[in-house]
This record gives structure tokens, sequence and C-alpha cells, in this order.
């Protein structure tokens, strides 16, 4: 039992390390969702003509969103990755079903990460907000938000990966699910940019991701095995 | 047999909602402070029952088609999200006019209009989702799967309506503390009675439908077989 979760746990990070390398040299969803999360935050900029205090009220819910429209972008290719060649039919023969969900999460949310860093200077440039006197509890409320993205993303990868236009549906069905943990951590990044965080708000995030991740690793068997 | 039980539970849904409106509209009193509008609760509030009963029904048979493979439990849960979800938007309708005449607003954010929303958004994607699915089996696990991903988020979607900023409008709940006179219970039970029956006979034609496809499917394939 304990050495099967072991081998579980080796074959998920192997295949994170697959997922990051592919990406890596590649960097097709890499580049693409920096360079959407790039567009959507110029377009705010345009669409809303506002003075620094609305600024700040609405810098989470900015924020949030262009990193919901990146992660979308990331999740998409998770397990679509796999279907070129039968590559996840070999999988699944090979590793336990959670493993391989595991390690595309894991994968996703390391991407995730990237991305998001790379985008939070620009965000903070062009809206001129600063955000390094809140990094550490802001790094815990993106950690937690972006880990619960994945987790809900992947997972849905996976449902849709046989689903006609996949890239279509899978926003649809995503979008929805995430609301809750999007309401979240918008009200505590607005709440930390502007000093009036509710820190036990964070709770939610950690229910959210407990919930899902539970709830995927265990559903992944019948949706991966039919 | 089938046919009667549908006609019988779709007569009687119907004589009582009729009988219920004439009550709701001709004898029941008006309400001090809200005027006429406050006759809408007796089909809203129904209409709210009667969907989320029937979305608690389509997460067990979810359940149930995970466990047992079974196409019938496949068929009950698309049959309850579709009517549930007509409930929904009767629901959602009617509380929408009833907050314009008496908020002035069409919608306000409040827990249980967000939650409802959510639920209807999660299970159209669930529906949106069915036919972009070609093998059965596969479409009945990752219907099964959707839906239950969808009834696991609502508990975290009241959770974050509750953060400590954001505010609430909806009445109060009447019916638990006992805020509702005796003249009302009469026609409200009725109400919820009526569109249970006629909601139940929907769900009846919905699965008989389901199963003539499933075998007309099934006939289909044979006949590309040979």
């Amino acid at each position: 039992m304990k050495s099967g979760l072991r081998k579980g746990l080796a074959a998920a990070f192997a295949i994170a390390r697959k997922d990051l390398r592919t990406e890596w040299r590649t960097r097709e969803s890499l580049n693409a969702s920096l360079s959407f999360a790039v567009v959507i935050l110029v377009l705010f900029s345009f669409a809303f003509d506002l003075d620094r205090e609305e600024k700040l009220a609405i810098s989470g819910g900015l924020l949030w969103l262009v990193y919901a429209f990146a992660g979308a972008l990331i999740v998409n290719r998770s397990f679509a990755r796999e279907l070129p060649n039968d590559c996840l039919e070999v999988l699944i023969a090979s590793v336990p079903a959670w493993a391989i969900f595991l390690g595309k999460a894991i994968a996703c949310f390391l991407l995730l990460l990237i991305v998001e860093f790379a985008s939070l200077p620009i965000f903070g440039l062009f809206y001129n907000i600063s955000w390094i006197g809140s990094l550490l509890p802001l790094l815990l409320v993106i950690a937690l938000a972006t880990w619960g993205i994945t987790v809900v993303g992947a997972a849905l990868s996976a449902v849709t990966v046989n689903v006609r236009l996949r890239e279509l549906m899978l926003p649809v069905l995503l979008y929805p699910l995430m609301i809750p943990l999007l309401i979240g951590a918008m009200e505590l990044t607005t709440g930390l940019l502007n000093g009036n965080a509710v820190l036990s708000d964070v709770r939610l995030l950690i229910v959210f991701d407990v919930m899902f991740t539970s709830l995927a690793l265990y559903l992944i068997e019948f949706i991966l095995v039919i | 047999m089938r046919e009667k039980i549908v006609y019988t539970l779709g007569i009687l849904g119907t004589i009582l909602l009729l009988w219920n409106f004439y009550n709701i509209f001709l004898v029941i009193p008006i309400d001090a402070l809200q005027g006429d509008i406050f006759r809408i609760i007796f089909i809203h509030v129904p209409a709210a029952i009667t969907a989320d009963t029937f979305y608690a029904v389509a997460v067990i048979a979810s359940i149930g088609f995970l466990v047992r493979k079974n196409f019938a439990w496949d068929s009950l849960a698309v049959s309850a999200v579709e009517v549930g979800t007509m409930f929904t938007l009767v629901n959602l309708a009617t509380g929408s006019i009833w907050g314009r005449v008496e908020w002035g607003i069409w919608w306000a954010w409040d827990a249980r209009m967000t939650s409802q929303l959510m639920l209807f958004l999660l299970y159209l994607g669930y529906l949106l989702m069915r036919p972009a699915i070609a093998e059965p089996q596969q479409r009945g696990t990752m219907s099964a799967v959707l839906a239950i991903f969808a009834a696991a988020d609502i508990p975290i979607v009241t959770m974050a309506i509750r953060l400590h900023n954001v505010r609430t409008q909806h009445p109060g709940p009447v019916l638990e503390t006992g805020g509702l006179a005796p003249v009302y219970w009469p026609p409200f039970l009725t109400g919820i009675v009526a569109f249970l029956l006629l909601g139940t006979a929907m769900i009846l034609v919905r699965l008989h439908q389901e199963t003539s496809r499933r075998e007309i499917d099934s006939l289909r394939r044979e006949l590309h077989a040979i």
C-alpha cells in the first residue's frame, strides 16, 4: 500500500517534469497565455478610465480575471497534449489515474505561476499599483487560488478531452465552477492592495482547494478509465 | 401503465396549479407592506424548492450511474437536470420581477440569488456538453462527474458570498422562522405539490424519450455492424 503510494507520487512527479519539459521546449501555451494576459491588461485600461482610488477598488477583481483567463489557456492543453499517438492510453495503462492527474495539475500550477509572476509587475506598472508591501500574504493568496484554478481546470481538461469544440466547452464549464474561488481571491487581493484585508477569508480558498483536490483525485479514475 | 401515470400526474398537477392560481390571485388577502406583487412568492419559492429537489435527484442519479454503470441512472440524471433548469429559470425570472418592484432593481448579488444563478449556469454547461460527446458511456460518465462537481460548488458559493464585505438584500428566511401567516400556508404548500407533480410528469416523459433514443442508437450501431 505504502509503496503503491510512493510509486504513484514518483510517477506524478515524472509526468509533471515531462509536461514542464515539453512545454519549455516549445513554450506554446506559456507564450500564448502570457501575451493574452498582457493584452487583457491593456484592454481593461482602455475600457475603464479610472482615478487612483477606483483603480485600487477594482485591482483584485482585475488581476484575478486576467489570471483566470490565462489559466484556462494553460489547462486547455494539459490532457489534449496526450491525444496524438494515443499517449493518454499508454499513460493510463501504466500509471494510476490519480497520479496522471496529480502530475498534470502540478505542471499546470507551475506554468500558471510563471505567467502570474510575469504579469504581476506589468499590472503594477500599467495601473500604478504597488504590491511589494503586501508581497508575502499576496503570495499565499496567489498560491492557494492558483492551485484551485489548476486543480479544477485540469479535472475539466480531462473531462472535455474527447468533447467536440473542446476549446469552447472548457471555459463554459470552468468559469462558473471557479466563481466562489475567484470571489475569495478577488476580495483578499483587493483587501491586501488597499491595506484592509481580512486574512481569515483565506479559509474559503483552503476549503475550495481541499474539496476539489480530493473530489478530482477520487473521480479521475472514472473520467480516465472508462 | 407508464402513460397512465404520466397523465395522472400531469392532470393532477395542472388542476392543483390552476386552483392555486385562483387562490393566489383572487382569494388570499393582500400583504400590508408589499401590495399585490407579494403574490409572486407563491410561484417563486415553490419553483426554487422544486428545482433544487430535482437537482438533488440528478446528483444522486449521477452517483448511481458512476457506481452501477446502468444507463437508466444517466437518463434520470439528464431528465432531472433539464426540468430542474426550467424551474430555476422560473425562479430567477419571478425573483427578478419581484426585485424590480420592491427594490427598484432587477438583480442584486446576494447569497441566495447568486447561488441559484450559479446552479443555473453550471447545469446549463452540463446540458451544453452532453450532445458534444458521441460515445454514450463516456457521455454518461463525464456528465455525472460534472453534476457532482457542480453540487460540491454550491456550499462554497454560499460561503463566498458571506465574506465580510458582501452585502445581502434577499428577504430573511420567513419559512424557517415561522413568520408566514397561517392563511398563506395552504397556497404555498399547494404550489410546491403542484410543481413537483408537473415536474415529475415531465421527467417521466423525458425519461421515456431518453430510453427510446438509446434503443434507436443501439439498433443503428447493430445495423452498422452488419
